[in-house]
């Protein structure tokens, strides 16, 4: 699914200006049927309505070199990583490196999704060939620039860090001396790209771009935007989901110092007031009557007890092969098992928040958002401007993990905006981020395996019962999907037959994501889903479908080797003959971990490992559990193959990342619900891990000379059946419900 | 009028007094480098320092602080906040980065006291402080680089 070489072959590079602020501004020109208009356009140059062109190289007179980032940075590091790809190829310092967030444009739609949006680990893998490219062109040119300049033939000449150096004289220009030359010069084609053995950046642990703004207080996030008359709002969203407000009292509230507004919104009712702290106070002044609705009286225990009726029906299969019924009949030995995995919320750091301006003459929308189509088209539609018009400036993100694929705080900025006639900031309590997000899907499986004599599985069957976030999304993403030509009222009409035809799939992609591609040699086996939607909102999270599937799959294989007492390494390395990257990053784990030597009395290992779209993922989690059944988390010793990598340092940060996200899930949070409402609210009841718990995490890396991996999200989901497989081993009690609960292993 | 010291600065402010400390620094002096991340004093990702002492501006009501010494990641000096400055540079430790504001003042609090803490010490003084990125190990190699660089 992740394969940008269709659209690499499309593109090509082309100069997008002379001197646009004082340098040289490199493009890329897709050959397709991109019509809308781009940035670059709109500057005043090269007008060619039938391409989009757009910036992401510029270098300044001044010797700087800009490199325009199409993905969000929400901490996984793409600030660095992107550039590093263009400065391998365009040799310069990595001190003159700079970065800026680009514009909503076709030209940034991520080739994997048609959308522009930082997503499913794919912003390296995406931009390895494009930005290597754009870097390489742009080098090409400016040597040929300066030997023009010196009457020589370009073969004398190269580029060393950010100037071109003639070999026979010692002559030497700077790039920014040449930018007005190299802006009269048709652009190079098909200039090769530098073997990996000739790498000086790619592979190095550069340091990241956006350190040291992070830690002086200077980084801008969403939640920082200021500009003057700014108002700030806070929106209450009715409690029980799937419902609105009949009526409100907002007398007190307009009462308050500091408030200006209040106004019904879709999506409830927003205050706006001189300040947060007005406008919180405000919140809490409103009298508001919501309506009951059908999931008034939706609970934990009715969802669970439908998806139970449910999962003892057949489902669909969405991968059957070989015969499961009869190798089940035939087998030896049976297993089978139920496995459970709770709602679960995002809790980025920074709250929801959008800062949204609706002028006559358009819309700027300042966001921390990982989607700017969705921003732009969101926008777009609520305020009634073209896309043109809708000015995406994308900010840093305080965390991201899927919640930021929303445009529904965008929508909510828009309204606001528009209907005061002034710029306005929302910004979300944390109480309405936990309980109105879109949440991680939980889940209902059965499973079944089926033994031969000596041990070894000959059938498996998984049964997922839940929801699909797919339903909703698909008709969201479409207006962004189709080709940007198609006018407004075409675009509404594919969103709207997309309403009515994706729910009728009964298949849902991510919903069996990382259950459906079995990679252990089983000859039968057949994958099951079962699509019923409670009525909770659920999105996309940090590895959607791979998050639970890994859990469930990686756990019941090692009850395979429990129940027949074989070690849960040597079972996973029999069993992945035909996978040979997760075999590795199975060995490379064990191995470091000294799997199978004997720990201290109390410490004990588990194993899991996963793919995650090509980026293989083993962890070995070193667990104790006390006799009040509480977990310690010694150390998780990590492997992972995501091909070359761009940065280890990134890639080590990301593991660990992971590692602690997908802890807090598996050890500590869950989202739960009574009332027809969320039952968290804040981080008193939705607790993170802690420093104090954090374990040691080890990171290494298999080397690699294939394209690059993902990694964001790769590192999360073997680490919950790690840790549920070590609990095994240190008490024989087999974990199949997440969070892991100390009173079921007392 | 309330009377408010602020990283060396006098500011005479009209607000009212039980407005918490973190959004008088925020949207009325306009340091926004302390952060909103909880409300109710759960994460610490709004840490500033009161006559040198860790606070969490997002509980603290402006009113109680006025005469104090406030100091937020903005105005953090002396050769201990450059040796922590240094070591977070140095050892990357920022990923959303949205949380660090918070982390670099409970350290600076910790090593202004504990020159040479142990990492039980570096857990009991940072565990307040929430991650949701997962820096933990980061923070506590730059804890460490910081006590051996000052």
């Amino acid at each position: 699914m992740e394969n940008s070489q269709g659209d690499i072959g499309r593109r090509q590079f082309l100069k997008v200006s002379a001197a646009i602020a004082g340098g040289l501004l490199v493009g890329i020109h897709m050959t397709g049927c991109d019509k809308r208009a781009d940035v670059s356009t709109k500057k005043g140059k090269d007008q060619t309505p039938t391409f989009a062109a757009n910036a992401w190289i510029r270098i300044g007179r001044d010797d700087s070199v800009t490199v325009s980032l199409h993905h969000s940075e929400m901490g996984q590091g793409v600030m660095t990583a992107l550039p590093m790809l263009v400065a391998e190829e365009l040799e310069v310092d990595w001190s003159q490196v700079r970065t800026e967030f680009a514009p909503a444009a076709p030209v940034y739609k991520n080739p994997t999704y048609k959308v522009q949006m930082t997503a499913g680990s794919t912003s390296v893998k995406t931009s390895w060939e494009d930005l290597r490219q754009a870097g390489a062109v742009t080098r090409e040119l400016l040597i040929a620039a300066a030997a023009q300049t010196w009457g020589v033939p370009s073969s004398e000449c190269r580029a060393v860090k950010g100037t071109v150096v003639h070999h026979s004289s010692g002559r030497r220009l700077r790039y920014g001396e040449l930018v007005d030359r190299a802006a009269q010069i048709p652009m190079p084609k098909d200039v090769p790209l530098k073997k990996p053995s000739e790498f000086k950046i790619i592979g190095k642990r550069m340091p990241r771009l956006d350190t040291s703004i992070k830690v002086d207080g200077s980084a801008v996030f969403g939640i920082d935007i200021q500009m003057p008359g700014l108002l700030v709002a806070t929106v209450v969203h009715p409690p029980v989901f799937g419902t609105k407000a009949v009526s409100f009292d907002a007398s007190r509230a307009k009462a308050l110092p500091g408030v200006h507004h209040v106004i019904a919104i879709d999506r409830g009712i927003a205050v706006v007031a001189g300040t947060f702290w007005q406008a919180k106070k405000g919140a809490e002044a409103l009298q508001v009557k919501w309506e009951r609705g059908d999931n008034e009286d939706l609970n934990n225990e009715i969802i669970r007890t439908r998806w139970t009726d449910l999962a003892h029906k057949e489902g669909d299969a969405v991968c059957n092969d070989g015969d499961t019924k009869e190798a089940l009949e035939k087998a030896a030995k049976a297993l089978r098992a139920v496995y459970e995995v709770p709602y679960e919320a995002h809790a980025t750091p920074e709250p929801m928040n959008c800062t949204a301006h609706v002028h006559k003459d358009g819309c700027d929308i300042w966001v921390p958002t990982q989607n700017q189509d969705a921003a732009q088209e969101t926008a777009a539609k609520i305020a009634g401007f073209d896309l043109e018009a809708v000015h995406i400036h994308t900010t840093l993100l305080g965390g991201g993990f899927g919640r930021r694929i929303e445009a529904d705080y965008v929508a909510e900025a828009v309204q606001i905006s528009k209907a005061i006639q002034a710029p306005v900031k929302v910004i979300w309590t944390r109480e309405e981020d936990i309980q109105h997000d879109f949440y991680r899907p939980a889940t209902y499986n059965v499973l079944q395996a089926g033994l031969d004599k000596d041990g070894w599985p000959t059938a498996w069957t998984h049964r997922i019962v839940g929801p699909a976030i797919m339903t909703r999304i698909i008709p969201q993403f479409v207006p962004s999907m189709v080709p940007p030509w198609i006018p407004m009222p075409l675009k509404d009409l594919s969103a709207w037959l997309a309403g009515v035809f994706v729910p009728r799939f009964k298949t849902d992609e991510q919903a069996t994501a990382g259950a459906i591609t079995m990679p252990y040699a089983i000859q039968n086996v057949r994958v099951e889903y079962i699509k019923d939607d409670p009525g909770i909102p659920t999105g996309f999270w940090r590895s959607i479908g791979h998050s639970q599937n890994a859990f469930v799959v990686e756990s019941f294989i090692d009850e395979i080797a429990a129940a027949t007492g074989k070690d849960p390494f040597a079972l996973r390395h029999e069993l992945l003959q035909k996978a040979p990257r997760l075999r590795a990053v199975l060995e490379l784990a064990a191995q470091k971990a000294g799997w199978g030597k004997p720990k201290s009395r109390e410490v004990h290992c588990g194993i899991a490992v996963h793919d995650y779209h090509g980026t293989a993922v083993a962890q070995v989690a070193e667990v104790s559990v006390d006799l009040k059944g509480r977990i310690k988390v010694h150390r998780v010793v990590c492997a992972v193959d995501c091909g070359i990598v761009v940065n280890p340092k990134i890639v080590e940060a990301q593991m660990e990342s992971a590692i602690v996200f997908g802890l807090t899930a598996t050890l500590k949070s869950a989202v739960t619900i009574r009332k027809g409402r969320v039952e968290q609210s804040n981080f008193h009841d939705f607790p993170l891990l802690r420093m104090d718990e954090m374990p040691k995490v080890e990171v290494h890396i298999v080397p690699s000379t294939s394209p690059p991996g993902g990694i964001g999200e790769t590192g999360v989901p073997p680490i919950a059946p790690a840790v549920a497989n070590a609990v095994f081993a240190a008490t024989g009690k087999r974990v199949r419900k997440l969070p892991i609960q100390p009173d079921d292993l007392r | 009028m309330l009377t408010l010291h602020v990283n060396g600065t006098i500011h005479k402010l009209e607000v009212d007094p039980s407005t918490p400390l973190l959004w008088v620094l925020r949207e009325q002096l306009g340091l926004t480098g302390t952060k909103f991340c909880c409300g109710i004093g759960e994460c610490g990702a709004c840490t500033v320092h009161m006559d040198g002492k860790p606070i969490l501006s997002c509980i603290t009501p402006v009113g109680d602080v006025s005469g104090k010494e406030i100091t937020t990641v903005e105005g953090l000096k002396g050769p201990l906040a450059d040796a922590l400055r240094h070591a977070w540079v140095e050892e990357d430790v920022p990923q959303c980065g949205y949380c660090q504001p918070g982390q670099i003042m409970s350290a600076a609090s910790l090593l202004s006291s504990n020159p040479h803490p142990s990492d039980v010490d570096i857990d009991i003084a940072m565990s307040g402080i929430l991650c949701r990125c997962g820096t933990y190990q980061g923070i506590r190699r730059a804890i460490h680089r910081a006590a051996r660089g000052k």
